[in-house]
């Protein structure tokens, strides 16, 4: 025993005198950490994959009609289903006086969109149509393979369409319910790259046209689903939302202003409350292995009674003995805390390719963040689970000490 | 012989507050103990014996009266220095060894030394202090179990002189050990008083006592 450390080496040979009690304290501790670095971890995954996700319309505007009074709120702005309401559209002057106000802050334009049954060979299955300007499909999408549309009879569609119906460049889709009239066949020029899911357009199982293809099949010229504003500088998404609601619902609310920046906060901050709360759970577990080090050290107090008596009787101050079980509860808890960082990068691995469905964000500072955060609560619960009995074994009365069995 | 006695007690009285009514363990005790004295303390059980030895061992605090040990009251001192007082000044030997059940007998003598040096012995002076009680290197590597009553006591009077103290208390030293181990360890602690250390001495029986150069009688609380 070295003459500097032998308070430690005292705590070290209890622990290893009492190997399958201490070994169930750092399981217990093993397993907090595991829990609250895995659900931090779980968390922070989730939370970067939908940020990343939802960023990148970060500067969209979605101009829609304003139901006002109509109950039910506005329509899911570009998603599937999002046109059922036929009186549901932003007519043409207004689109003018939106591209008047907004243009000067990005690219506007207005689209069409319906939801639609649509026939491959065979196979018949329901997906969104949009018609946009020919003009505009260049600038707000990007295509994986093929070419942009370029007449009346030519789409493009997304990645998940064309995987789920086989569709490649000339495939042929009839758009239209056989059964309820004619359909229109048009041909697949190009396959967008996958977008993700979007407030403005949902692209990726999504077939996109032009005008003229759209108001062919659907009618309704110049009655627009939504208009979408992209706009230069996402710092502006106030201003031009403020600027189209003070002009266009000046005398009853015309139009309603999505802004994607709003709803990205918004959720970022569900997510977050969710992380906390999911950690607090995973807390809990913490807490019952602060029990269970708490029980283990007041095991050892109790059955070192006597020990303790010797101690002090043959010169041992209070602050050692003290000392000698802080010793004892750190061991434990920095046991504890190592192995579940190693456990929680291979189980938070797992469960977070298993919750989130990518492990791209992983190794990145914030989801690795909780690893260190976790082996720190873990290893104060422990140490702060070990000061009473330590506490209460270096004021035990010498003589009374000595005189238990 | 310094004239200022080394152990001082000045009307020490020792009193436990019970639910059935406050029990006096020391009455009024006062007593000098000089250097090199070598004092047996005698009396019938619950005559208070073990209560005085303990308040001599810093163990436990007088209710009131002073006791006043190398001329310093140890009233005045605080838990710290009580606990130097039994590290630096006094070696204890008790009934039932009280030695640590899980360390080895060297590292039981080991203890105290490294509490006080806070640095390993390299000079030997554990190895030598156990072989001059009678254990050996092999002996001293087995636990406490593994040895008899009277190999564990002189382990535990190797660990109390390992810090070399003035005071040597011991409390029924031969209480637990055969009539030939006790006459044996009677020997190692008067040779012990002969070289220079005060001793004290808690017995009832007059043959141990017979080997103090002082005996003290108490009964009921008081000295007769």
């Amino acid at each position: 025993m070295r003459g500097k450390d032998i308070i430690f080496r005292l705590a070290l040979r209890s622990i290893r005198l009492h190997f399958l009690r201490s070994t169930l304290a750092v399981l217990g501790i093993v397993i907090g950490v595991v829990a609250i670095a895995t659900m931090g971890m779980m968390g922070a995954n989730m939370t970067l994959s939908v940020t990343e996700q939802l960023s990148e319309m970060g500067n969209v505007l979605v101009v829609t009609e304003s139901r006002e009074g109509g109950g039910g709120g506005m329509s899911g702005p570009g998603g599937p289903g999002g046109g059922s309401d036929d009186d549901d559209f932003i007519p043409e002057e207004q689109f003018k006086d939106i591209e008047r106000i907004a243009s000067k802050y990005g690219t506007v334009y207005a689209l069409y969109s319906e939801s639609d049954t649509i026939e491959v060979g065979a196979e018949e299955r329901r997906a969104t149509i949009y018609g946009l300007d020919q003009d505009v499909i260049p600038e707000i999408l990007t295509l994986s393979s093929g070419a942009f549309p370029k007449s009346t009879s030519s789409v493009i569609i997304g990645p998940s369409l064309a995987g789920r119906l086989d569709l490649t460049l000339g495939s042929k889709i009839d758009i239209g319910d056989p059964d309820e009239g004619a359909t229109t066949t048009v041909r697949v020029v190009g396959i967008i790259e996958e977008r993700g899911m979007s407030m403005d357009l949902n692209t990726d199982s999504a077939i996109i046209g032009s005008e003229k293809l759209f108001t062919g099949i659907y009618g309704g010229e110049g009655e627009y689903r939504q208009v979408n504003i992209i706009l230069d500088d996402i710092n502006e998404a106030g201003n031009v939302s403020d600027e189209i609601e003070e002009q266009l619902n000046k005398k009853e609310d015309q139009v309603s202003v999505q802004d994607s920046s709003r709803m990205l906060e918004n959720i970022t901050e569900t997510l977050g409350t969710m992380t906390t709360f999911v950690m607090a759970i995973a807390g809990i577990s913490l807490l019952v292995a602060a029990v269970s080090i708490f029980n283990v050290m007041m095991m050892s107090v109790t059955e070192r009674i006597r020990e303790i008596g010797i101690l002090r009787s043959i010169g041992t101050q209070k602050g050692e003995v003290r000392k000698m079980f802080i010793h004892e509860s750190a061991i434990l808890g920095g046991l504890g805390a190592v192995i579940g960082a190693v456990a929680s990068l291979t189980i938070g691995w797992v469960v977070v390719l298993a919750m989130v469905g990518s492990t791209d964000y992983f190794f990145t500072p914030s989801s690795l963040i909780y690893v260190p955060f976790g082996m720190a609560i873990g290893f104060i619960t422990c140490v702060l689970s070990g000061v009473y009995p330590a506490w209460s074994a270096s004021n035990l009365d010498p003589i009374e000490a000595l005189r238990a069995e | 012989m310094d004239d200022q006695p080394l152990i001082e007690l000045r009307d020490v009285t020792k009193v436990y507050p019970l639910k059935s009514g406050d029990v006096t363990a020391l009455d009024s005790i006062s007593l000098s103990i000089q250097k090199g004295d070598f004092v047996a303390i005698m009396g019938p059980s619950g005559s208070g014996k073990s209560t005085l030895l303990n308040q001599l061992g810093c163990l436990d605090r007088p209710t009131s009266g002073d006791l006043l040990i190398a001329g310093r009251n140890t009233r005045e001192m605080d838990d710290h220095e009580l606990t130097g007082l039994r590290l630096n000044t006094i070696g204890y030997i008790f009934q039932k060894f009280n030695l640590i059940p899980l360390l080895s007998a060297y590292e039981n003598v080991e203890y105290p030394y490294l509490m006080k040096h806070r640095q390993e012995d390299e000079n030997g002076h554990i190895s030598r202090l156990l072989s001059k009680v009678g254990i050996d290197a092999a002996l001293a590597q087995h636990k406490p179990p593994e040895l008899s009553g009277g190999q564990q006591q002189r382990v535990a009077i190797a660990r109390a002189l390992v810090n070399d103290p003035q005071i040597l208390l011991c409390d029924e030293p031969t209480g637990n050990l055969d009539s030939v181990t006790g006459r044996q360890i009677m020997e190692m602690i008067r040779t012990l008083n002969e070289q220079g250390r005060t001793v004290l001495m808690v017995t009832h029986d007059p043959t141990v006592a017979a080997c103090a150069k002082r005996n003290v009688i108490i009964k009921d609380g008081r000295i007769t």
